[in-house]
């Protein structure tokens, strides 16, 4: 009856495109860059406190921004679901287009706001105010890294929110709640799903990114994602890349198998 | 009216991967031009039966014969069978003329041969002048007549119908139940039904086939279900039914709820444990004095035609009866059966 | 008072998105090549822009690429799609989705370097052969995930309706499935080509060298430093963007009608 026609040619697109890229990695993780035998070098060359601090430094650069997030996008979500269907299309619109725009001019655009004859500066100037001089700093990236991923934890949450049943709501203020209780109580409970989701879309290409840190960090600023770029490409030490990218996948994974512990509606709700 | 075999199931069994079995060893013969309704609480088989009927499904073990020649294994579309889904399985994106035509444009047929065809199909379910309207228009009914007409077009031999009313609401239904008839009538070709519902499959089959966990519990035609269940199962199924633990002290004579009953029934033995049943409606209410037993109402439900009485007997026996006169609940009542209406079955070996 | 706090916080995110965008439009008129001060009105850096033959090439490449992956993924994501969802038992299915997911939740730079390490392992050349493959592969999901819930909100029963009344399994496919799971794929295609369009980190390790598309074309110039003939670049990619949104939203504004008139 023609069954199992497209399942075997798949198994074996996933092993080649998906399996065995990653056990390259592995592969060359841990083994040798001249001998090709097995070592644990790689490993403890990226265990050494340069590479962990960089490290260290790409979690808390990625945690601050994923809190800026949903610090400033959970009201954002909460505006977005309360407003009048009329409007909210207009204004979901509007989130979404500036993610349509290529992701490298965004980041363009701040470099050319904050440099020293920017327009920021000039503002300020105009305003008799000092000139803000963070364009290759931690704080340039970390603003790099809002502007970029903010509509990731905007919608998520609102989708969460829209869904809502808003007779819990009702529920909450008939038996007594004020508003800041039956938002503390109810609203923010439920909508977790959209905070955990949201959460992992802004963490995890934050912490990865090299874009970033590259265009406003400045070209000695130093993230995870940049060392391994300059591992494979700049530096041809694909070996200890690959340990780092190991490395990498683990802290995400592990983070992802947390977060989803608490997310009960995690099947296939990552992406909307 | 009984017309040759069309359909024969031979030990039909199946299982799935899980272990569980569905279907244990069927024997069912289908005849030409009858109404055939499987009939059980869900679970029991019926719809699995239909599908391996169909095709959509392979048996595990057994054959089935379609005019003697098995096509256990035969695709669906390869078959002469025909089935109406139960939530009509309309083709959304097809109107109601494009629905209907389709299993004719599938085989090719000349276009004029296929409007004409379509075009008479409709008018015998009165959908004439809605060929150009969407599916989803159209009210529960309406869906339903465009799903079996969309299958009798094709003038299958034998029509599978799946349930095809239970999404319909109870007025509609007993139409459908009477049109469904008629278009058997007119059509002539063989339907197999499949309904949950007793009083669907007494008013419209030929033969009733009761099913239960998978097993056929008896073949017959709707009175004989009815009025000569074969065991407990069936008598509780169709309709409903005081059925009583009672000793068969011989030929003619059957004891239980404390009395000595005559009876009609003969050759069962002397002295056997026997399942008795009594219809609710037979149950004759008379003076407290007056009757074979004696009992108490308990409830008295008004139920339009009748009045539907719970009466404790003595023995403790919660009887249901009845009846076109009230008696208030608390009052004590005399109650009669005469031999006609007990019913006595053998005791089934677990 | 709540509505009014609620509409200026609104503005103030709005404009926190769009201000960086809209400086960059302005500047790219500005006659002077400064950010800061405007000197005039301009249209010689689209005019720069327009001459440029790398800028040219790297757009070629990234619309041909964006185009050859999202079609080539729907075809193999759709047909991937239909053997998770019929053809394969539970536990492979669950095997198969967990591959599935991976490059979704992989960091983009895993998966870049991890293709990169297969084809140079493989002996492949990097350039556009490579940079193509490696766009079908990361869409290849998307358009899984967008076409399995399709399939799975697809009434199974008219699938055997149609097998019923005659049509052959692939008939049937053609004519019923594929109807109804088209919207899913439209939607998966339109995902591919948008993603394959904005990808940078992928490309950036899967190319070879000559073979630029527009972001890595971007970034290298970025790196080198301001030019505004990147502002004039930001401005039309940003208004074709618009303009296509405003006429897929107009589009399905208008379905909305027509459907609720029926």
């Amino acid at each position: 009856m023609g069954r199992r026609l497209y399942a075997y040619p798949y198994h074996l697109w996933t092993f080649l495109f998906t399996v065995v890229p990653l056990a390259l990695i592995v592969y060359f993780a841990f083994t040798a860059r001249d001998t090709a035998a097995f070592t644990l070098d790689n490993l403890r060359q990226a265990a050494q406190p340069v590479y962990l601090g960089v490290l260290w430094h790409s979690v808390w650069l990625a945690g601050v921004s994923t809190f800026l997030c949903l610090l400033i996008g959970y009201p954002m979500a909460m505006i977005l679901a309360k407003s009048r269907v009329r409007y909210r299309r207009m204004l979901t619109m509007l989130i979404v287009v500036p993610m349509w725009m290529n992701f490298l001019l965004r980041t363009y655009a701040w470099m050319t706001l904050l440099e020293k004859n920017g327009a920021v500066n000039a503002f300020l100037g105009f305003l008799g105010l000092p000139a803000l001089h963070i364009l290759y700093t931690d704080y340039a990236v970390l603003l790099g890294m809002v502007y970029n991923f903010l509509p990731f934890m905007i919608l998520p949450i609102y989708s969460v929110l829209m869904k809502m049943d808003k007779s819990l709501l009702e529920a909450a203020e008939d038996l007594g709640a004020d508003a800041w209780t039956s938002f503390r109580r109810v609203t923010f409970p439920l909508s977790l799903p959209g905070v955990y989701a949201g959460t992992i879309m802004v963490f995890m290409p934050a912490v990865t990114t090299f874009v970033i840190s590259r265009l406003l960090g400045g070209g000695q600023y130093m993230l995870a994602g940049n060392v391994i770029e300059q591992q494979f490409l700049a530096i041809g030490n694909w070996n200890f890349g690959s340990a780092l990218s190991v490395l990498m996948m683990i802290l995400i994974f592990l983070s992802m198998i947390g977060l989803s512990r608490y997310d009960k509606d995690s099947d296939g709700g990552l992406f909307l | 009216m009984q017309g040759e075999e069309i359909i024969r199931l031979e030990g039909l069994t199946k299982w799935y991967e899980s272990g569980h079995t569905v279907l244990d060893h069927i024997n069912l013969t289908v005849r030409r031009n009858e109404f055939l309704t499987l009939l059980g609480p869900s679970g029991c088989g019926k719809t699995t039966t239909l599908r391996l009927i169909a095709g959509f499904e392979q048996p595990s073990e057994g054959r089935i014969l379609f005019d003697g020649q098995d096509i256990s294994h035969t695709p669906p579309h390869q078959r002469r069978i025909n089935t109406v889904f139960q939530k009509h399985a309309l083709f959304p994106h097809m109107n109601v003329f494009e629905n209907v035509a389709f299993g004719l444009t599938v085989k090719k047929l000349p276009k004029d041969e296929i409007e004409d065809r379509v075009r008479k199909m409709l008018a015998l379910v009165n959908l004439e002048d809605y060929e150009n309207r969407s599916v989803d228009s159209l009210s529960g009914g309406q869906q339903q007549r465009v799903a079996i007409v969309r299958a009798l077009v094709n003038e299958p031999e034998v029509l599978l119908l799946d349930e095809p009313l239970s999404a319909l609401d109870l007025k509609l239904r007993r139409d459908m139940q009477v049109e469904l008839k008629r278009i058997q009538q007119r059509v002539g070709s063989t339907f197999i039904y499949v309904t949950h519902d007793q009083e669907e499959a007494l008013t419209m089959s030929n033969t009733v086939v009761v099913m239960n966990a998978g097993r056929i519990q008896q073949v017959g035609r709707p009175e004989d279900i009815y009025n000569e269940p074969r065991n407990p199962f069936v008598a509780d199924f169709i309709g409903e039914s005081n059925i009583l633990p009672g000793r068969m002290l011989r030929d003619g004579l059957v004891h239980f709820a404390d009395y000595d009953f005559p009876c009609v029934d003969k050759g069962i033995g002397q002295d056997v444990p026997v399942d008795v049943v009594v219809r609710p409606e037979d149950v004759a209410i008379v003076g407290a004095d007056d009757g074979m037993i004696r009992g108490t109402v308990e409830s008295v439900t008004f139920m339009g035609v009748h009045y539907e009485m719970r009466i404790t007997g003595e023995d403790g026996f919660l009887w249901l009866v009845q009846s076109t006169a009230m008696t208030p609940a608390g009052a004590p009542v005399g109650m009669n059966i005469g031999p006609n209406e007990i019913h006595v079955m053998t005791k089934e070996e677990v | 008072m709540m509505r009014f706090l609620r509409r200026s916080y609104a503005m103030l995110i709005l404009g926190f998105l769009y201000l960086p965008i809209l400086i960059l439009i302005v500047f790219s008129f500005n006659a002077s090549k400064s950010r800061a001060t405007w000197e005039g009105f301009t249209l010689r850096w689209y005019g720069e822009l327009i001459e440029s033959e790398a800028i040219l090439d790297a757009l070629s490449n990234t619309l041909s690429v964006a185009v050859l992956s999202s079609l080539i993924a729907t075809v193999i994501g759709t047909l991937a799609a239909y053997a998770i969802y019929r053809e394969m038992g539970s536990w492979e299915r669950k095997l198969s989705m967990n591959l599935t997911y991976i490059p979704l939740l992989n960091p983009d730079i895993v998966t870049g370097i991890s293709l990169m390490l297969l084809f140079i392992f493989a002996g492949m050349k990097l350039g556009f052969g490579s940079l193509l493959l490696s766009h079908v592969i990361f869409n290849v999901p998307y358009v899984i995930l967008t076409v399995l819930p399709k399939l799975r909100q697809f009434d199974q029963h008219l699938y055997e309706a149609a097998l019923d009344l005659g049509a052959s399994p692939a008939y049937a496919f053609r004519h019923i499935v594929l109807p109804e799971i088209l919207p899913g794929i439209v939607t998966g295609a339109l995902f591919a080509f948008t993603l394959s369009v904005d990808d940078f980190v992928i490309s950036f390790f899967t190319t070879g060298s000559g073979v630029n598309n527009l972001s890595i074309l971007i970034y290298s110039m970025a790196r080198r430093g301001i030019h505004p003939t990147i502002n004039a670049l930001s401005t039309l990619l940003f208004l074709t963007v618009l303009v296509l949104l405003i006429a897929v939203n107009l589009r399905m504004e208008k379905k909305v009608k027509r459907e609720a008139r029926r």
